[in-house]
């Protein structure tokens, strides 16, 4: 047990070892610290406001009959969140992989913990050094080849992407290729025909490469792994960390579309939708929105992958200690995918795109960043949704189209379709 | 998107939130449950709690089927699941359950193949593509699922396909509201009632409630006015000293079901003596399994289940959440222990489960929250 669960448990809660004995006693571990302080390097700050919820005390929910109490708790859940990230499980299961909750624990407890350099630390898209951005990106899915692309356009434009959030201009990709036996070559051709379209879109070289061919029933087909390497010509430093109280923050098209459209090309809905994935390179449309916006006015940029645009805002509000606040019907979704999501029980804020960023952009630069995007294909229904606020610091909030607020959080794992 | 937007009128709903406040005696608290895990959904998804008076109070109730199943049966199930030949098909919220031994992802991850399904109908196909291996679908939900499974179960057995089975963990929902109104610490003032759990039984099984227990229920559709609209109707049966069954939902649910689908029910399947609920304990009558006709495509025959019980964690008080005796935040685990990436109880499983609801959305205070937004 270490120190982080110690905390709770001086303040009379339960642990879920005590449970598994059946016990509730109070127990006492070695460093009984004070219950705010997290010994995560490099995370220092995060926990300042843990116990700093000034002028809050006497607020409880509404027909409480305890506010007190009940902000007592809400204080120690927060406490509790802020622990030190812990893998509980045995195994990786799939939720590891969803970027939500589940692949931030993994990603902290022990990506971060064995391979921690401050290069490594923000968890950005991409690392910035020397003016160099590198980044690299792992691709895998099912089916290979769907409405609008293919792994192959994925595997370029990800890692273009990601190299493009971190305000670079993308210039040499590698490809590493995972290959099972039994792959027909005519679909391998067909994959890196769609790469080497990607690459001459986005204007880069794939300059060098790997291939591994594993045991039939080994690998899904086929992966692709691509590394990146950008030139950051802008003095600029984008940052999830960088989200300021007053700024806007921007997507910069409809959401969801790739990964409805994926669900939907697997064949397992009986759902047909005219739907194609977003999947674009988005460096000229990045290119264009800075060259907009003064210096420093773009404090971040993230494109909307994995976990959606909700995973991303809620990122860019850990990071800069802001809270987000969306307004439901600013959001731009395709009737198409909110038919969709409506009969799946699914929320597209949580829904994967490939080419679809979020900016955070200073207020007086909202509408100019608004233009630049509108005026590129990419961008041309690109909306503000939402504004970043000082409180509660690292929370997403959601006004609702039906007037009320609710919290956006992250997922443990996958959006899982409801039954009931 | 027409049939949708029209039941999320924010307009209307702030007409409907000054006719509710106006209902509301001063000085009464009035505490509602809502029986559906849906409509807690419906709830948490659009803010609906932002529309309702400091007196009124809505109790997430029982009916997340996801979240009643029992560790034991969990456990069971992933037994099964781990059996030679052995191909375990669930709906994509079961996947994350926890029992005794991990839920259905640990099982996967240990190398059992489970896969999700979005009907019934899927895990046949899965069956009939692969005859050499045992397809086993895990059957859970109210009425409202259990028609598909019984029509599955007949098709298999129209088509000759043997190797399928289904785990039935069908529950009824009647009993369970019958059980929570008996509980001595019980201090609801009506109901919200379950929508499409009454498309298929209808309107009449709640009958005793209103007569023998004295509590308005009104049956409830899904969008955010379907749901305002029935705490303004209790709350206008409270007022005029009434207490009737009525159905808000008319355009989906047919006052007297569809005996169509409860027909299809009966011939495959019977009432279990007892069953337990995770957080409520046994209730009688309260779940159905495989009748003796379809044994063949019953998982419990089938296979040697171990059966057992896992009782749920002493500090777990799911139960009290359950019947509206205490609010999710005064669980002693309650975000501390219990979380959604690390829940112990039933309440905290599925997102539709009372404890998680307000972990993931109610979790700030609503002033603080509404100050945030209106800044």
């Amino acid at each position: 047990m270490n120190d982080e669960e110690d905390s709770s448990l001086r303040e009379g809660t339960t642990t879920r070892e005590s449970l598994r004995e059946g016990t509730t006693t109070r127990e006492t571990g070695p460093g009984t610290r004070d219950p705010g302080v997290t010994a995560l390097p490099g995370r220092e700050g995060t926990d300042s406001g843990v116990t700093a919820l000034p002028g809050r005390t006497e607020r409880g929910p509404r027909g409480s009959a305890a506010p007190g109490r009940e902000q007592e708790v809400l204080e120690r859940i927060e406490r509790v969140r802020r622990r030190k990230a812990r893998v509980r499980e045995d195994r990786i299961t799939l939720a590891h992989g969803a970027g939500g909750k589940a692949t931030h624990t993994l990603i902290e407890a022990v990506f971060l913990e064995a391979f921690r350099n401050p290069l490594l630390e923000p968890l950005e898209d991409g690392a910035v050094v020397d003016g160099l951005a590198f980044t690299t990106d792992s691709y895998v899915v099912t089916p290979l080849f769907f409405p609008g692309g293919d792994i192959g356009d994925l595997a370029v434009n990800g890692t273009v992407n990601d190299l493009a959030m971190c305000g670079a201009r993308p210039r040499y990709l590698s490809a590493a290729f995972i290959v099972e036996e039994g792959f027909p070559v005519a679909d391998l051709r067909r994959i890196t025909a769609s790469m080497a379209a990607a690459a001459r879109a986005a204007e880069v070289w794939i300059v060098t490469g790997d291939t591994k061919v594993v045991e039939n029933g080994k690998a899904d087909g086929c992966y692709i792994t691509t590394s990146g390497v950008g030139t950051v010509e802008r003095p600029i430093r984008l940052s999830a960390a960088a989200a300021r109280p007053g700024d806007v923050v921007i997507v910069s098209g409809p959401i969801g579309e790739h990964g409805v459209t994926v669900m939907l090309a697997r064949g397992e809905l009986d759902i047909q939708a005219d739907l194609a994935s977003d999947t674009a390179p988005l460096n000229t449309l990045t290119g264009r929105l800075l060259d907009a916006c003064g210096d420093g006015q773009v404090r971040c940029l993230r494109d909307a992958t994995r976990g959606g645009v909700a995973t991303v805002v809620n990122e860019i509000a850990v990071a800069s200690k802001v809270a987000v606040v969306l307004e439901e019907d600013a959001i731009p979704v395709c009737p198409a995918v909110r038919g969709a999501c409506e009969l799946l029980g699914i929320d597209p804020l949580y829904v994967a795109c490939e080419g679809r960023m979020v900016a955070v952009v200073a207020q007086r630069s909202a509408e100019a960043a608004l233009a630049a995007l509108r005026s590129h294909p990419l961008g041309s229904e690109a909306a503000v949704i939402g504004r970043i606020g000082d409180d509660p610091p690292g929370l997403v909030l959601l006004k609702t189209s039906f007037g009320g607020t609710r919290i956006v959080d992250l997922l443990v794992g996958d959006p899982l379709p409801r039954i009931c | 998107m027409r049939f949708v937007d029209e039941y999320r009128d924010a307009g209307k709903a702030r007409t409907l939130a000054a006719q509710i406040a106006a209902l509301c005696e001063p000085g009464r608290a009035y505490k509602f449950m809502e029986v559906c895990g849906g409509h807690t959904h419906t709830i948490y998804k659009h803010g609906l709690e932002d529309y309702l008076p400091e007196a009124v109070t809505l109790v997430h109730g029982p009916g997340c089927p996801v979240c009643v199943i029992p560790m034991g049966r969990v456990d069971d199930a992933v037994h099964i699941a781990e059996q030679p030949d052995v191909i375990m098909t669930s709906f994509g919220d079961m996947m994350r359950v926890p029992g005794g031994n991990g839920s259905f992802l640990d099982a996967k991850a240990r190398g059992a193949d489970i896969r999700m399904v979005y009907s019934p109908l899927d895990a046949l196909k899965i069956a009939r593509e692969n005859p050499a291996r045992r397809v086993v679908f895990m059957a859970i939900g109210f009425e409202t699922t259990a028609p598909s499974t019984a029509m599955t179960v007949l098709r298999a057995a129209a088509e000759g396909i043997g190797n399928f089975s289904v785990f039935c963990n069908h529950v009824t929902i009647i009993p369970a509201i019958k059980a929570i109104l008996d509980s001595p610490d019980l201090r609801l003032d009506g109901f919200v009632g379950p929508g499409h759990v009454s498309a298929v039984i209808g309107c009449r099984p709640y009958g005793f409630i209103a007569r023998d227990y004295g509590k308005p229920l009104v049956v409830a559709g899904f969008e955010p006015l379907d749901v305002l609209h029935t705490v303004y109707r209790i709350l206008l049966q409270l007022a005029g000293g009434r207490a009737e069954v009525e159905n808000q939902y008319a355009r989906v649910v047919p006052w007297e079901g569809n005996p169509k689908a409860l027909g299809v029910i009966n011939q495959v399947m019977e009432p279990r003596p007892y069953f337990e609920w995770r957080g409520l304990g046994f209730i009688s009558h309260s779940a159905l399994r495989m009748g003796e006709r379809y044994a063949a495509f019953d998982a419990e025959r089938i296979f040697q289940i171990p059966g057992g019980r896992v009782a749920d964690p002493k500090a777990c008080q799911c139960g009290e959440v359950l019947k509206g005796v205490l609010k999710p935040w005064e669980c002693k685990v309650f975000g501390t222990a219990c979380t959604p990436e690390t829940p112990i109880g039933t309440c905290m499983v599925s997102s539709e489960g009372a404890c998680a609801a307000y972990y993931n959305f109610g979790r700030f205070s609503r002033e603080r929250v509404k100050e945030a937004t209106h800044r």
